[in-house]
């Protein structure tokens, strides 16, 4: 009984910083929208003829948004509307912010979706590779990559990989969405970097687990390397990967910005990057709610899934243990 | 010890994977130069078209960038055609009109039998509901209503005739009958919402038709049946060849490069200028023309007081070496510019006597006009340093760091900032700018007007007294009659050069990339591409 209520304070608890993290994302966001120079009015009445803008077409699109009243008005007045679900329209087109999220959601889950996936694959996948392994040089080799991969920047993965893979081999599309085939190299050029990251945690993690003394009782009792190692070592070993998880799904969703740019894909990530050079705030206000939202959840389940993994972590009785 | 080879392999695997990118990256060798076919059109098929960017919108009424207008384009007829090689004004749904002499009433015959793509029949009563509907947009349509600007009233006397009265003379109306921007579309369009339209859901009277249309990814295109109203310019008649158009939207040029050399796409105009050597081989081949209208200047801000003053102006105009700058930063089809007018614009005339690179006569001319040359290297006067800011968003920024470097050499100091649109556009609207940037493609020299007149909807050059090039300006503008507005023209492009009104510095030119199935993809009158005539080998 108690603690179930433990973990309900627990939960609500982490609600409420989440709610706090949400509104903090918005505010910081909106002000920095608002300190860029640029004007939307400017922007989307100019077209790209834009020595041609006619400054009554301005002036009305500034008073029909609302952008020549006082900030802390606008603050006040998009944030009471976001409490109702209501985003605002898109300065660029005209349509609600929420409806271009949500058509730009579909192909960015896939994406991420599948990196996720290959990133965990690989890099759990070399990691254990590179501990069980007895061959030094293979052992060696394996243990360099990950610094490569996290150093090289997203962008030249996936140019490297549309030229090989794309434009010389012609095994894969280089634009538009034809089902699984488009995904595969944009989710590769993602998962390389997350990939590495996750193997490097985990490869460290697993030599200092390797080396407990528990380790060492198990390998006494005759057991093959191969289960102490997957049977034991693993589930310890994977706790800090576990808690960067968060990291890692923010570097997912960084690197869809850069990969849809790169692949011509439809996405948020292309969305935001559109909106914030045509100062569309409502479209960016929304896409970072979205983003510190999937971040407060991927937290918030990392911590509930950790006493599951790792039955010597669980919620303190107190109100004041750390969570 | 196990650092130590930690370390090596990381080195060999990482001297492994440069080696792979080498190969990955090596260009292909190039041969013979560019393919011209003379086989004979076959219809059908599909062509794949690449652009960089998507201005979210396609309806031809609204759009002013050319990626959108690639797709706009060909979905509309217009009421004349303009011929690219002379600029002649043509009939197309028009098959006659009249012009009184003072440019103020313009009277079309419309020709029998053209339809929109509803069925609907394309009468002098749908003339009138388009020009009104492009008003109606006000400036969403920014093109238009430049076009129709001083539109006093249109007279339907019969479903044939249509006639247009202005306010004021409006030589220029006649070309823009024959824009895009003025294209025709269904009456039925009129009354569909802004946004709507530019999603696509527009029906127009052109050779083809919107299949379909995702913001962002691209468009498809496909054939108008029934469309026999070709006009006099292209090179046949009846529908056109290709079935369908697709559109995709690339926004990263060596994206664009590769697709186009894997066959993923048939043909661009977004290949870089340092990608063109890699398609000079007889599987491709390739088209530039320079875009009509005013060339790529440096707009001086007139109402500050060092920029007001003449000679200064003049002086900065002759400091700028427009040959080194295309010979060295652009592509062998980048041409300097000879005038303010691009040498692909009706009623050009080559102006470089009067726009030479002449530094020592610039540095005369600031040293008369009391401007020394200070510790620096910068000139000053009464305290006051010769340096100017400029805030532009346009490529190759490269441009514009040259013309920095060469001014430095006659003591001016420009300062430059480059940025986003939404930077540009701030800084203008504060005012606070010394110089912009830019160009603007038309097919007709009234976009000197446009520009660079005070009383012109641009005004560039930010002045609020009326000169007397602005007069000429205005009376080319009101002078149909050929000979006589060649004569102005000539007389307000001199004098707009001389005054140093217009500081130019290179033409803006389209090249079309294409790979060898694809035919007879042509360029319009202002350098818009047309796929009428276009068809691919099955």
């Amino acid at each position: 009984m108690r603690s179930e209520i433990v973990w309900l304070r627990y939960v609500g608890r982490r609600t409420a910083q989440g709610l706090i993290v949400l509104w903090a994302a918005y505010t910081v966001s909106f002000l920095i929208l608002y300190l860029l120079p640029g004007d939307a009015a400017a922007l989307a009445a100019g077209g790209s003829d834009q020595d041609a803008v006619d400054p009554a077409l301005v002036a009305k699109l500034r008073s029909e948004w609302g952008l020549d009243r006082p900030l802390w008005e606008q603050y006040v007045t998009a944030l009471g509307r976001a409490l109702t679900g209501d985003f605002g329209l898109s300065t660029q087109t005209g349509r609600p912010a929420s409806a271009l999220l949500a058509e730009a959601l579909p192909p960015t889950l896939a994406l991420t979706a599948f990196a996720f996936v290959l990133s965990i694959v690989l890099g759990v996948g070399l990691a254990l590779t590179a501990s069980l392994t007895r061959v030094r040089w293979l052992r060696n080799v394996l243990f360099s990559l990950p610094p490569i991969g996290v150093s090289v920047p997203v962008f030249w993965i996936g140019l490297l990989l549309l030229q090989a893979f794309s434009f010389r081999l012609r095994l894969f599309p280089s634009v538009g969405d034809s089902g699984f085939v488009s995904l595969v190299l944009p989710a590769l050029t993602i998962a390389i970097p997350s990939g590495a990251f996750v193997a490097q945690l985990l490869a460290r993690s697993l030599r200092a687990t390797l080396v407990q003394p528990y380790v060492e009782v198990v390998r006494a009792k005759g057991a093959s390397e191969a289960r102490v190692q997957l049977g034991h070592a693993f589930r310890n070993a994977v706790i800090p990967t576990l808690t960067m998880s968060g990291v890692l799904i923010g570097g997912l969703l960084s690197g869809a910005v850069v990969t849809e740019t790169v692949y011509s894909r439809l996405g948020i990530g292309r969305l935001v990057v559109t909106a914030v050079n045509n100062r569309d705030v409502p479209v960016v206000q929304i896409v970072v709610l979205f983003a510190a939202l999937i971040f407060v959840l991927a937290n918030l389940l990392v911590d509930l899934v950790y006493p599951l993994i790792d039955r010597r972590i669980t919620l303190a009785r107190s109100a004041f243990a750390v969570a | 010890m196990s650092l130590t080879r930690t370390r090596a392999a990381s080195l060999g695997v990482a001297g492994a994977a440069l080696a792979v990118v080498l190969t990955a990256c090596a260009a292909g060798t190039p041969a013979a130069g560019p393919d011209t076919s003379s086989a004979s059109a076959a219809p059908g098929g599909n062509l794949t078209f690449a652009i960089s960017v998507d201005s979210q919108c396609i309806d031809p009424q609204q759009v002013g960038n050319n990626d959108a207008i690639a797709i706009a384009r060909q979905t509309v007829a217009s009421l004349t055609t303009q011929d690219p090689q002379t600029g002649d004004i043509l009939p197309w749904l028009a098959e006659s009109w009249t012009v009184n002499d003072d440019a103020t009433s313009f009277t079309f015959t419309l020709r029998e039998g053209a339809t929109y793509a509803d069925g609907a029949p394309i009468d002098a009563a749908s003339v009138k509901t388009n020009f009104e509907a492009i008003q109606a947009l006000g400036a969403k349509a920014t093109l238009g209503s430049s076009y129709l600007a001083g539109l006093k009233s249109i007279e339907v006397a019969d479903p044939r005739t249509v006639t247009v009265d202005f306010s004021a003379p409006s030589a220029q109306f006649l070309q823009a009958t024959s824009t895009f921007t003025l294209g025709l579309l269904s009456p039925a369009t009129a009354s569909v919402s802004q946004a709507d339209r530019c999603l696509g859901k527009i029906v127009g009277s052109g050779p083809f038709s919107v299949q379909s249309y995702t913001p962002n990814q691209g468009a498809v295109l496909e054939r108008r049946t029934g469309y026999t109203w070709a006009p006099p310019t292209a090179a046949h008649t009846g529908d056109a060849y290709l079935d369908t158009i697709t559109y995709v939207v690339i926004p990263e040029s060596g994206n664009r490069t590769g697709s186009l050399q894997s066959g993923q796409i048939d043909a661009t105009s977004g290949i870089a200028t340092t990608d063109a050597a890699l398609f000079q081989s007889p599987d491709f081949w390739s088209t530039n023309r320079a875009n009509p209208g005013v060339v790529y200047n440096l707009y001086a801000n007139q109402s500050t007081p060092k920029l007001a003053d003449t000679s200064v102006r003049q002086a900065i105009q002759k400091g700028i070496d427009r040959e080194q700058i295309t010979s060295s930063l652009l592509g062998p089809d980048d041409k300097p510019a000879v005038s303010a007018l691009s040498s692909s614009t009706p009623y050009f005339t080559d102006l470089s006597a009067e726009l030479v690179y002449d530094p020592d006569a610039a540095k005369k001319l600031l040293d008369a006009d009391g401007w020394t040359v200070g510790a620096d290297g910068i000139r000053e006067r009464d305290g006051e340093k010769l340096s100017f800011l400029v805030t532009y968003w346009q490529s190759p920024k490269e441009v514009l760091e040259l013309v920095q470097q060469q001014l430095r050499q006659i003591g001016v100091d420009l300062q430059l900032k480059f940025a986003s649109i939404a930077d540009v556009q701030a800084a203008q609207a504060k005012g606070e700018y010394d110089f912009s940037y830019g160009n603007l493609t038309r097919a007709d020299p009234d976009v000197l007007r446009t520009v660079f007149s005070s009383q012109g909807t641009n005004n560039a050059t930010k002045r609020t007294a009326v000169d007397p090039v602005d007069e000429l300006l205005a009376k080319q503008a009101a002078t149909t009659d050929r000979t006589e507005r060649q004569k102005i023209v000539d007389q307000a492009a001199a004098l707009l050069i001389t005054d140093a009104y217009s500081i130019p510095i290179y033409q803006l030119s389209t090249t079309i990339t294409a790979s060898k199935r694809v035919h007879d993809l042509v360029f319009e009158a202002s350098s818009r591409l047309d796929f009428y005539d276009a068809w691919v080998t099955p």
